[in-house]
């Protein structure tokens, strides 16, 4: 018996008949190395434990949130979570318990990625810094590991595990800088040197940035762009409870994207990370999202899926009874294009690395303002040309992929970072037809 | 007086592995939030957590090792183990960093405070939210009614190996409710008192003060009447912001670029930098000079107020823009001591398994002598926008755009049509420095940020900052997507 399933069993024992009830447990260990002016200067690393217990008396529901689990503290927990359920309405939305249902047999786990040393951590971040040399590097190197094991009064139980590892960083030249990212379920398969060298090829190739006039322009995007658009798409759009309040873009059926769109979450495939079930104990499967340009999925919980007359498609978080169900194993699929190729076909427009503090001014709508960061650059005749300085935009996420929008995908399908962490979104670079740039360096 | 020598087991033991200072921290959180929407229970969530963080410092940097299990044996694991993770950065090293001193204390601190928010009944507080909730319900076109409560109270004990032995007790409330109007190809929303809420430090006597009942129906018509208010104007006007905007404009273009970190380098990769430049400390121009603007963590109620920050450093009064000059920073020991500054005692984390950082405490703006009233009527040409609604801002903390909830045109000197979708946006010295009037005492506020992100693993901190409405003369408005 793994030391979570032995946790959240004792929670749901001490429940006994009181209450319906569910808990998480996780342990694990979390590590990060972080570096800034080519050194490094803050290096952590803690074990967790966490509990998550909901139960539901006579349809009145509280959840409570801990990191013992002692008896005591667990009983503690249960007591705690059943006298606050006992204060509380009925809540007439409560969807019941996950029944007894098999749980894929999925691990993305690296064994070596368990416990990794800071020797190891700290010495990827050294090759990610000799790759620029003369340059000053930041960023980070992580790794994390964890337990994670569901069981519920209906009796359903899963246990599952993890790993990830990832090297982020940037390199800078003083008037410019460029960045670079990695994420594996295996820390084997960080190359600090690799990610490095990208930086700084961007950050070289970043001096001497002029300022361009804010108006439409063809772009290039690459991965981390994409995964930026995919996850607002995901938490404002393809939320369940977005779509039953009214607050999302999603019409099932129609032809919302260009027909070369195609998005789907896929939790259980190899190269995916996370446990293959959520925190209702519903298993994950492949939900298709975006079928050739055609909405075609809404990612539930089973609180959204009881309102909407569905079913669970393994979507719940902690929070997700407040803030939606979340699709977060999110491909976009790639083409079969060069990023060479990409820039190759633009006349004219702007080859884009990393999107920066990207914010919905509108859910229905999907109009985020950003800016761009690490990296903008020119393309004139199939080339790039030079660098531009940061630029804000104000674009619609879904009319950037809308029909006739996208003019192709690249062929480098990988984990990028979207600002919402690592590990969420695996997306290509994407060459779009117009891109609302609103402002530039001077506003 | 046992948590202490539970937390100085770890510093001993991170001593002996081979670091030359080192401190630990004993925390026990807990936590409740409370959801409603339409009348009906969304969530309840109460969450707890204990255990050790022990801080080691070793040639240029820190380890940090947190655990739950507060064993005899794991805290001195603990305290060797932060220790070993210190040394291991050996293989990048910089220049070996030095602390700034401060005082060595034993104290103890507890916020004041009347009613203890995790006392005050649930039944209560979901009556309140329930019952606001139904009150913005019976407003058509109001699709979504939602009101929430939050309240944090921590205990912590703090030790370091220069002899500090300091506990103190936090208690922090708020929250805040919100009406969205949803039409055919747009949705409008409205909130109470500012958009993620109000919190502040103190007990439930917080929420009585904001009297959430008198408030909702207004809050619910203003949202279902700007589904058919026109679009903010296009152009550039003469700006009067209310004062929980002018707080989030604080934050984001003044509070985190004045953080050292930032200013060092030390988050450059993730959060950025800052525009600003140490050797310009004490004659950069920032803004105009009616912009005055201190980190005061003394401010009572507001909600980064503590007696000693997590490195053991008394909480203070820091001058950051006297009359438009950029004069302070926020600092920590390590940070001050590069600068050559005074340690500012903005070092927080927000749990017992983070590392602290530098963070914001109350970073306000002081009042000037004018009013909202008095601001309007002095305007031929203007917008005032309320409510924040969206924030984004560049790495450097120059380049931002905001969106508000909520405004209304101003024109010869009167309030005039609501309008919605505003939005404005500028360059931060160049902003400030088309501040011309500033509301007096009676509209200052210590507005509550309870969801700053910063740091690798991430962390939220609890921010305050203290404003009155201001008017800014000319600014490009009605940005559009």
């Amino acid at each position: 018996m793994t030391d979570s399933l032995d946790i959240a069993r004792r929670a749901i024992e001490m429940v006994g008949d009181r209450a319906e009830a569910e808990a998480v447990a996780t342990v694990g260990r979390l590590a990060l190395t972080r570096f800034a002016n080519s050194f490094i200067h803050q290096n952590v690393s803690e074990d967790t434990v966490g509990v998550w217990l909901r139960v539901a008396a006579d349809g009145r529901v509280a959840a409570l949130q801990g990191n013992r689990s002692d008896d005591a503290s667990l009983l503690r927990l249960v007591d705690g979570a059943l006298e606050a359920a006992s204060l509380q309405p009925r809540d007439e939305e409560w969807p019941g318990l996950s029944a007894p249902v098999e749980v894929p047999d999925v691990r993305h786990v690296d064994p070596a990625t368990r416990d990794v040393a800071p020797e190891l951590r700290a010495a990827l971040v050294r090759d990610f810094i000799d790759a620029g040399e003369g340059l000053l590097g930041a960023g980070y190197c992580d790794s994390a590991f964890q337990e994670q094991s569901f069981v519920n009064t209906a009796g359903q139980e899963a246990t599952g595990e993890d790993t990830r590892a990832s090297i982020d960083g940037i390199h800078q030249t003083g008037v410019s800088a460029g960045s670079a990212h990695q994420t594996s379920m295996a820390i084997g398969d960080i190359d600090g040197s690799a990610a490095g060298q990208l930086a700084a090829d961007r950050a070289r190739r970043g001096m001497d940035a002029f300022d361009l006039k804010p108006g439409e322009y063809e772009v290039v995007l690459a991965p981390e762009c994409v995964a930026s658009i995919a996850i607002f798409l995901s938490v404002y759009g393809f939320s369940g409870k977005a779509v039953n309040e009214g607050q999302s873009f999603v019409e099932l059926g129609r032809q919302q994207f260009d027909p070369q769109i195609e998005i789907f979450d896929d939790p259980l495939s190899p190269g995916a990370l996370g446990v293959p079930f959520d925190t209702e104990g519903t298993p994950k499967r492949r939900l298709g999202l975006v079928a050739a340009g055609v909405t075609s999925g809404i990612a539930h919980d089973r609180r959204s899926a009881k309102k909407a007359g569905a079913e669970s498609t393994g979507h719940a978080h902690p929070q997700s009874a407040v803030w939606g169900p979340v699709a977060a194993d999110l491909v976009v699929q790639g083409g079969d294009e060069s990023v060479e190729d990409l820039i190759a076909a633009v006349d004219r427009g702007l080859y884009v690395a990393t999107f920066n503090y990207c914010r919905i001014l509108d859910p229905k709508t999907q109009v985020v303002t950003g800016l761009t960061r690490n990296g903008t650059f020119m393309i004139e005749n199939g080339k790039i040309t030079g660098a531009v300085t940061n630029l804000r935009f104000t674009q619609s996420f879904v009319a950037a992929l809308g029909p006739g929008n996208v003019l192709g995908f690249g062929d480098d399908t990988r984990f990028a970072d979207s600002e919402f962490g690592a590990g969420f979104v695996r997306a290509p670079s994407a060459r779009l037809a117009s891109w609302n740039f609103t402002g530039g360096a001077e506003g | 007086m046992k948590l202490f020598e539970l937390a100085q087991q770890a510093v001993e033991s991170a001593l002996a592995a081979g670091a030359r200072y080192a401190d630990a921290r004993y925390v026990e959180a807990r936590g409740e939030s409370i959801d409603v929407l339409n009348g009906r229970v969304q969530s309840v969530d109460r969450n707890e957590s204990a255990g050790v963080g022990v801080r080691a410092l070793v040639g240029s940097s820190w380890g940090f090792f947190a655990t739950p299990d507060t064993s005899d044996s794991a805290l001195r694991r603990a305290g060797a183990r932060a220790a070993e993770i210190a040394q291991a950065s050996a293989v990048a090293p910089g220049d070996p960093l030095s602390l700034a001193e401060i005082p060595v204390v034993e104290a103890d601190y507890e916020t004041p405070h009347e009613e203890p928010p995790l006392e005050v009944s649930l039944s209560e507080k979901v009556d309140l939210l329930v019952a606001v909730t139904e009150t913005m319900q019976a407003v058509d076109q109001i699709r979504l009614a939602s009101a929430s409560l939050g309240s944090w109270d921590t205990r912590k004990w703090f030790v370091s190996s220069q002899g500090h032995r300091i506990s103190q007790h936090l208690v922090e409330t708020g929250g805040g409710f919100d009406a969205t109007a949803v039409g055919e190809a747009e949705t409008q929303r409205r909130s109470y008192p500012q958009s993620v809420g109000q919190y502040e430090t103190g007990g439930y006597e917080v929420i009585r003060r904001w009297d959430f009942a008198a408030n909702a129906g207004r809050i619910a018509e203003e949202a279902a009447a700007l589904l058919g208010a026109p679009e903010c104007p296009e152009g550039e006007k003469t700006l009067i912001l209310e004062g929980s905007q002018l707080a989030l404009q604080i934050h984001e273009s003044v509070g985190h670029a004045i953080e050292l970190d930032r200013i060092l380098g030390w988050e450059a990769a993730f959060a950025g930098t800052s525009h600003l430049e140490l050797e310009r400390l004490g004659t950069h121009k920032y803004g105009s000079e009616l912009m005055n603007i201190t980190a005061d963590a003394t401010l009572p109620g507001a909600l980064g107020s503590f007696g000693f920050d997590d490195e053991g450093t008394p909480s203070q009064r820091v001058p950051i823009v006297d009359q438009g000059i950029w004069v302070g920073v926020l600092s920590g020991r390590d940070s001050a001591s590069i600068a050559g500054l005074a340690p500012g005692g903005m070092v927080r984390a927000d749990g017992f398994n983070r590392l602290p950082m530098v963070r914001m405490t109350n970073v306000g703006l002081l009042p000037g002598d004018s009013s909202l009233e008095e601001m309007i009527a002095e305007t031929e040409d203007g917008v005032l926008m309320s409510t924040n609604r969206s924030w984004s801002i560049d790495d450097k903390r120059l380049n931002f755009q905001f969106g508000c909830e909520i405004g209304w045109e101003i024109k010869n000197g009167k309030r005039g049509r609501m309008i919605k979708n505003p939005t404005y946006t500028g360059i931060t010295p160049k902003f400030w420095a088309q501040l011309d009037k500033l509301a007096g005492e009676a509209e200052w506020v210590h507005w509550g940020t309870p969801n700053c992100g910063k740091g690798q693993p991430m962390q939220v901190a609890h921010t305050g900052h203290s404003a009155s409405p201001g008017r800014f003369a000319t600014v490009r408005v009605g940005v559009r997507g």
